[in-house]
């Protein structure tokens, strides 16, 4: 999706104009709003319901919301939520069997998801969406209800202009610009007059942005938004060195490291449910009471359940050290050969909403540090 | 769009089939003949998904003759709610299935080798597939070899196969067992022993594998020790499974998706990662 026009500009009261449109397109706006002291992503009907006057902070362990002094409306970073609710559901139902006689009769899911518009998304998102993308479409087989979703969804961007206490999505090369994969990038620019600068990554995006009242962006407005994401790009919480980060973890699969997290680590799954890339899940039959007719139903599921992993005796990964392990290297590793990319995008929601603060970017660190001491050891060991 | 959906649809939903027949192997473990409604082709060492309705679906190794794909076999081990319920089924009922899934055993990779079929308890179930196509092209492999290990005589598993195999004079079959009475004349131990008796060249040779995961760990060890190339070892591999086309996550060992990158792996992939406990 290249650019397919010039940059233009619209006044921030504009924005609703361009929401607007979109619903009368027949889109359902999906955005960022305020609900239970976070900001998530919920159906909305414009541009009053989005959280104007509102940031983040954010730290292992810890998310409050806080009014800024300004009337931005999209001036936090990541929140509990991400786009994959949507394009993955928390739980479907995949197909339901019918009995009738002897003969059984089988239905797929068939329903037409409604067609949704995006609103906010940020570019480490854009990356997880791809990353996503690559899990259920690039493979020799195609995730039948992904691609039903994943089709029906348009993508409205927004750059960061503020950079959360747990973002790191500079060091995974994912942000704050947006490079691709959306319909229109957005970024706000609030002072010398509030507004947003848009781009349009496609013919769609370019003939939305026709239908509201813009003018074409100057070399102001292109000077605020560079100085801008430059700003975000310096103020990242986190750092992950990422430098042979897959051979790293391969070669420390003992490390003390793992059972000193394990020894904080509560194995309560709140990482692989806020990861934007997580995409393990559970299927469950569940027939109804006569036994005539059973669905089957696929939830997400976590690496870090007890039952992940059960092979009839016992669980694999009967520890949560091993969990852990398998949490950080399927991301950090195993996702490069699997997928071709890193799992990680460096959106910080794992450090965030951990309980006990555990924090992926320290514990890599740690085994970087520690590294040559623990092949030492081994080496010791082995003599 | 139409043909892709039905392509997205073959690999989630299952097809139900009739038993055709059912027949006992061991005190808890039956042989299920199915009926697929047409040839069923597959690759010896691939499995399927088959769902017992309203209980469960798990993934079982087809076990019947590769050349014989109007009978669809699985031979199942009762061991928890869904093959409990699997293996209850009798003639005449329903079962879903969805597959054939996965990479089987690599007959055609060392053309002329020598042929080592190692098996340890229900692991000889994927393995007889490959059996009956080695005697079938008997002709293109060098020496072919079963070494079958089980917990007792009485656990053996498809005993009167075992025995016409070994009236053959064109496979050597070795059986051995943990434990016996006194009746027990064959031989007793754990079936790597076997290794050191039979008289396959191990320089040119492969060898497939199936069994407990901690019998492979002492075969790869034991295999290296003889000589064998760790690319001529080939194993099958058990993880949990859900969706068995690489969705679900649940079966990832290191970076393979055993559903799918498996179940029959070379064991110059794994062998650094069976000496990692709990991976
Ligand atoms: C590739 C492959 C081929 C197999 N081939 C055969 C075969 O030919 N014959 C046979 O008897 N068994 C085979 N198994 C093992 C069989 O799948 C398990 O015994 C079965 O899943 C146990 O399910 P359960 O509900 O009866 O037992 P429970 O102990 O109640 O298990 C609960 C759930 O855990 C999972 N699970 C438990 N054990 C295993 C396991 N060993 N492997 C995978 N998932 C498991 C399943 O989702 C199961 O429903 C195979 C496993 C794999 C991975
Ligand atoms: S691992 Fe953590 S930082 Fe990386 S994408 Fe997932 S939630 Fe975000
Ligand atoms: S295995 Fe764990 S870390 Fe990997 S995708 Fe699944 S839940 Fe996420
Ligand atoms: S069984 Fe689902 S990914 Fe392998």
């Amino acid at each position: 999706m290249a650019p397919t026009a010039g940059a233009r500009a619209f006044n921030a009261g504009e924005l609703d104009a361009l929401l607007q449109a979109l619903r009368a397109e027949g889109w359902t706006l999906a955005g960022p709003r305020i609900r239970d002291g976070a900001i998530v992503y919920d159906e909305i009907g414009g541009a009053a319901e989005l959280p104007a006057g509102w940031t983040d902070e954010q730290a292992p362990g810890r998310y409050r919301l806080r009014e800024r002094d300004d009337r931005a409306l999209f001036g936090y970073a990541v929140g509990p939520h991400a786009w994959k609710k949507y394009l993955f559901p928390p739980s479907e139902r995949l197909w339901t069997a019918v009995r009738s006689g002897r003969d059984v009769g089988v239905s797929e899911e068939q329903a037409e998801p409604p067609p949704l518009a995006f609103i906010g998304v940020r570019a480490c998102e854009l990356a997880a969406i791809a990353v996503q993308d690559r899990v259920f479409l690039g493979g020799e087989r195609a995730d039948a209800s992904y691609r039903r979703r994943r089709e029906n969804v348009l993508i409205v961007a927004v750059q960061c202009g503020e950079a959360g206490g747990n973002c790191f999505c500079v060091s995974m090369g994912t942000g704050p610009a947006a490079a691709s994969g959306y319909d229109i990038a957005l970024t706000e620019l609030v002072s010398g007059g509030h507004r947003f600068h848009a781009r349009a990554g496609s013919e769609r995006g370019a003939r939305l942005l026709s239908r509201i009242e813009t003018r074409a962006a100057t070399g102001d407005d292109e000077e605020a938004v560079r100085a801008l994401l430059a700003r975000a790009g310096g103020r990242m919480g986190r750092t992950l060195d990422t430098r042979g980060l897959p051979q790293l973890l391969q070669a420390n699969l003992e490390h003390r490291r793992w059972d000193e997290v394990a020894g904080r680590c509560l194995a309560c799954s709140n990482c692989t449910l806020a990861c934007p890339t997580c995409f393990c899940s559970a299927q469950e039959d569940v027939p109804d009471l006569a036994h005539a007719r059973s669905e089957r139903w696929r939830r997400w599921d976590s690496c870090f359940t007890g039952d992940f992993s059960y092979l009839h005796g016992g669980s694999v990964r009967a520890s949560i050290r091993s969990r852990y392990r398998q949490w950080l290297t399927h991301k950090l590793s195993a996702w490069h050969e699997q997928f071709g990319s890193c799992g990680c995008v460096g959106c910080g929601r794992c450090i965030t909403w951990c309980p006990v603060g555990i924090d992926l970017t320290e514990d890599v660190a740690a085994i970087r540090s520690g590294a040559g001491a623990a092949q030492q050891e081994r080496r010791e060991q082995d003599t | 769009m139409a043909a892709a959906l039905h392509a997205a649809a073959e690999h989630t939903l299952p097809q139900f089939m009739r038993v055709r027949a059912r027949r006992q192997e061991l005190a808890d473990t039956w042989t299920l003949e199915i009926d697929p409604g047409g040839p069923f082709e597959f690759l010896p060492g691939q499995f399927n998904m088959l769902y017992a309705f309203g209980i469960g679906e798990v993934p079982i190794s087809i076990s019947g003759d590769p050349a014989r794909p109007e009978r669809l076999v699985h031979t199942v081990r009762a061991v928890g709610r869904t093959t409990q319920a699997l293996a209850a089924l009798g003639r005449g009922a329903r079962l879903g299935v969805r597959g054939p899934y996965g990479a089987g055993w690599p007959l055609d990779a060392a053309p002329g080798a020598d042929v080592v079929v190692l098996a340890g308890g229900i692991g000889l179930a994927p393995l007889r597939p490959a059996l009956y196509r080695l005697l079938a092209e008997r002709a293109r492999f060098g020496r072919v070899s079963l070494l079958y290990g089980s917990r007792s005589p009485q656990q053996l598993l498809y005993a009167s196969e075992l025995r016409r195999w070994r009236s053959r004079f064109d496979i050597e079959v070795e059986v051995t067992v943990d434990t016996a009475g006194p009746e027990w004349r064959g031989n007793l131990g754990v079936v790597t022993k076997l290794l050191r008796r039979s008289s396959f060249d191990p320089a040119n040779s492969m060898v497939l594998v199936c069994g407990p995961e901690v019998m492979m760990r002492h075969v790869a060890t034991d295999l290296a020790g003889i000589g064998v190339p760790p690319a001529r070892v080939f194993i099958s591999m058990e993880r949990n499974m859900k969706c068995a086309v690489g969705f679900c996550g649940h079966c990832q060992y290191g970076s393979a998706f055993v559903c799918r990158d498996g179940p029959v792996v070379p064991l110059e992939r794994l062998e650094r990662l069976l000496g990692v406990r709990e991976l």
